[in-house]
């Protein structure tokens, strides 16, 4: 959450979805972080036209001049606002269908070549993109960046990323701090298959450069995330990774075999199901002292859950933005015995695909000597029942009536600020069956969030009464918890449920997370014994 | 990786089927993991397209002889092609891919073919062009005619074939196999002739010299 984000009312438009949400907070419980400052949420005075180049500080923010260009120009240009200049010449946002979507995801070059639009033809674009390039040089002119544009009920976020742009246009109530956090991820997916280093070289050799050439195919996975953005955002939205639940013994088992499975040059070993984590190995000796940030793990996770990885082994050159955005790895993926678990391993050598299919045949047969593969088949299996291969459980598993669906986040996992980030939540059920209903739960998760974590004004409780559900959102230094309950709870009815939820939690951490990593932070000599002649591994 | 390579080959030499690598090559999208996917597992599946390349293998069997293949599809986008070049080594074979209702593919296909000629001798590996999609033939813009006259100019093996239809997939794959016994029992023959006393062991093992090469 940066500069206010959406507490901000710029426009008469933004007034109204925060009254139709409908806050009220519960001073209560918890209450010794929360503000006692004014209750009401809309006074929050800033605003976020635009703003000089480098974010988050808030508190320079309101001293800003406000750049009076871009909010005068954007009412004409957004895609919404009636009889717009642009909609004859540019085809395609002329259609109703193109113009009704909810979020729009844009990435063009500097020059104004459009490179991936999420929806609609590419080319159809150029004309609408033509005008981003001139708002963004426009204010880049009078020496500042162009952040954001409110214009009714519309955001527009722009983030410039070395040669690239991108451009969130977005009637989804969802904060400006959160739709750049979205055009990060998407940044950093490009750069996963190009390096920032290559993008940066085709540019400065050739400004007018198509890079949509080099990014062919690349824009389904581009969709496949933003998609998962709205359906299920948990992952971006906590900056955390999903673990598989599983029993610890047996997770404590398969992470010692994955780094007693080794081969040269390798750097990280995963194992993962439908995109989620069920454990991982680093290699000490490769990434030296350097914790895999999770957003690099995501990516990964993602990159293997694909069905792109379908079939046989693949091998591939894979780039990690926060660990180097500039290097490549080489990746070894493959699904282990015909189950749809699946192996990563990443390495340097980038003709090292014979050493790492030998080191997968290790861990096969570590899996099988552990009695592994039954235990694992099994989680899979559960997998085949909802749409998506993910192993999962219900939330009536909590056994607590009138919660319908949960985000939690532990943040008390020992020695946390080395640790890796995860959270756990049930499969969304009926009420949440359909896309609309996702969409919305989405909605409010991302409300409640972008409130809690609000520069400005940070909450630590939230009671939130909405049309037809209750949300409870609380951040304690122990957890960050988001749940969905009936609508018919009442206040105390919710602190009940929530209760029964944490002790649910406690009871099943060591399954649902994975709670004492390998001793990864002692110092190399101290755990040599874990593996004697090829380094030292640090788990995760 | 010649290492790996050469054990394994001694290895599959004695008690095994022989053992050939065969590389899928081709521009995106015309249906080089759709191929591999129908000839291994049967199976047809509109798929995201490759990321770098996959490693699929199938025991085949032709006539009394056994074969075992070793199948490299790689990524028809130009960013993957330098990692897939590492694997055009040591091939024995090869399957240039094209979409019939593609010209530009077909066009791409001989691009490919020079390609692996500036990285083979003619006659160290097999070279199959095959045109995929035969399903789509209400929008072909590369005739059956075209292809083969292509193909016996550069003395290439040559099949229409459609992966979604799985029509003539596994024959293609079978006529490559053919090809490769032939021309390995011709090889053998020729060292038998100039050596008195060869096994098949060091056949293979020349074999890899020549291919790492």
């Amino acid at each position: 959450m940066d500069a206010g984000g959406d507490t901000v009312a710029p426009a008469p438009g933004d007034v109204e979805d925060l009254e139709a949400t409908r806050f009220s907070r519960e001073d209560a419980g918890d209450g010794g972080g929360v503000p006692k400052g004014p209750p009401d949420l809309r006074d929050g005075g800033l605003q976020e036209t635009a703003s000089q180049g480098k974010e988050q500080s808030p508190g320079v923010l309101p001293s800003l001049p406000q750049a009076e260009a871009p909010s005068g120009t954007c009412e004409l240009w957004s895609p919404t606002a009636p009889a717009s200049g642009t909609a004859g010449q540019a085809g395609d946002p002329s259609d109703e269908d193109w113009r009704s979507q909810r979020k729009h995801v844009f990435v063009l070059s500097e020059a104004g070549k459009p490179i991936y639009s999420r929806y609609g033809s590419v080319e159809a674009l150029s004309a609408t993109m033509g005008v981003m390039t001139a708002l963004v040089s426009f204010v880049h002119s009078a020496g500042d960046a162009i952040r954001a544009i409110y214009a009714e009920d519309h955001k527009l976020v722009f983030l410039q990323q070395g040669p690239l742009l991108l451009v969130a246009v977005s009637r989804t109530p969802q904060s400006a701090a959160q739709l750049r956090g979205e055009l990060l991820a998407v940044h950093a997916q490009i750069v996963s298959t190009l390096t920032r280093a290559s993008v940066a070289r085709i540019f400065a050799h050739k400004q007018n450069y198509d890079l949509r050439r080099l990014l062919a195919g690349s824009e389904r996975t581009l969709d496949r995330l933003l998609d998962s953005v709205e359906r299920d955002p948990g992952v971006l939205l906590l900056g955390a990774v999903r673990c598989v639940p599983l029993a610890r013994p047996l997770r404590e088992a398969l992470g010692a075999l994955l780094r007693r499975c080794t081969a040269p040059g390798l750097a990280l070993s995963v194992l993962a199901v439908g995109g989620r984590l069920i454990t991982a190995a680093q290699e000490r000796t490769v990434l030296t002292e350097c914790r895999l940030d999770p957003a690099d793990l995501q990516l990964l996770l993602d990159w293997v859950g694909a069905p792109a990885f379908a079939a046989g082994e693949a091998w591939a050159p894979v780039c990690l933005p926060r660990f180097n955005p500039d290097g490549f790895f080489y990746a070894y993926v493959a699904r282990l015995d015909a189950m749809p678990v699946c192996l990563l391993l990443l390495g340097t050598d980038r003709e090292a695909f014979h050493a790492m299919a030998a080191c997968r045949r290790m861990v096969e047969n570590g899996m099988r000597t552990l009695g592994a593969t039954h235990d694992l088949a099994a989680i899979a299996g559960l997998s085949n029942a909802p749409s998506a291969s993910a192993p999962a459980y219900s939330v009536r598993a909590v056994g607590a009536p009138g919660l319908r669906h949960f985000l939690y986040k532990p943040l008390d996992i020992p020695d946390h600020h080395r640790q890796l980030p995860q959270f756990t939540s049930p499969e969304l059920e009926a009420p949440y069956s359909r896309e609309e209903e996702q969409y919305r739960l989405s909605d409010l998760y991302h409300c409640l969030h972008a409130r809690l974590h609000s520069t400005s004004r940070p909450l630590r409780l939230i009671y939130h009464v909405a049309e037809k559900e209750t949300l409870l959102a609380w951040v304690t230094s122990k957890f960050e918890l988001y749940t969905c309950l009936s609508p018919l709870v009442t206040k105390a009815g919710a602190i009940l449920v929530v209760t029964k939820l944490l002790r649910w939690v406690k009871k099943e951490e060591d399954r649902l997370f994975i709670r004492c990593p390998p001793k990864y932070s002692t110092p190399p000599a101290a755990s040599v014994d874990q593996a004697p002649h090829n380094g030292v591994f640090t788990g995760l | 990786m010649a290492q790996a390579d050469s054990t394994l080959r001694l290895q599959t030499a004695r008690d095994q089927p022989s053992v050939f690598k065969l590389v899928l090559l081709g521009s995106g999208s015309v249906g080089k993991s759709s191929l591999a996917l129908r000839y291994v597992k049967g199976d047809f599946n509109s798929i995201l397209p490759t990321v770098g390349c996959a490693f699929l293998t199938k025991v085949v069997q032709v006539g009394e002889a056994a074969l075992k293949f070793e199948i490299w599809d790689t990524a028809g986008q130009e960013k993957y092609h330098s990692v897939c070049r590492l694997y055009f080594r040591g091939a024995n074979a090869a399957l240039l891919v094209y979409d019939i209702a593609s010209k530009d593919s077909f066009l791409r296909a001989q691009q490919w073919l020079g390609d692996l000629e500036s990285e083979f001798l003619p006659g160290d590996i097999v070279v199959m062009l095959l045109g995929n999609k035969t399903d789509l033939s209400d929008e072909r813009q590369v005739t059956f005619e075209e292809g083969k006259a292509f193909a016996e100019s550069k003395r290439l093996l040559f099949m229409e074939a459609s992966a979604k239809l799985n029509h003539q997939v596994s024959e293609a794959f079978s006529a490559v196999a053919r090809e490769l016994l032939q021309r390995q029992e011709e090889k053998v023959d020729q060292v038998q002739r100039t050596k008195s006393q060869v096994d098949l062991n060091e056949g293979s093992l020349r074999q890899v010299k020549c291919c790492a090469r």
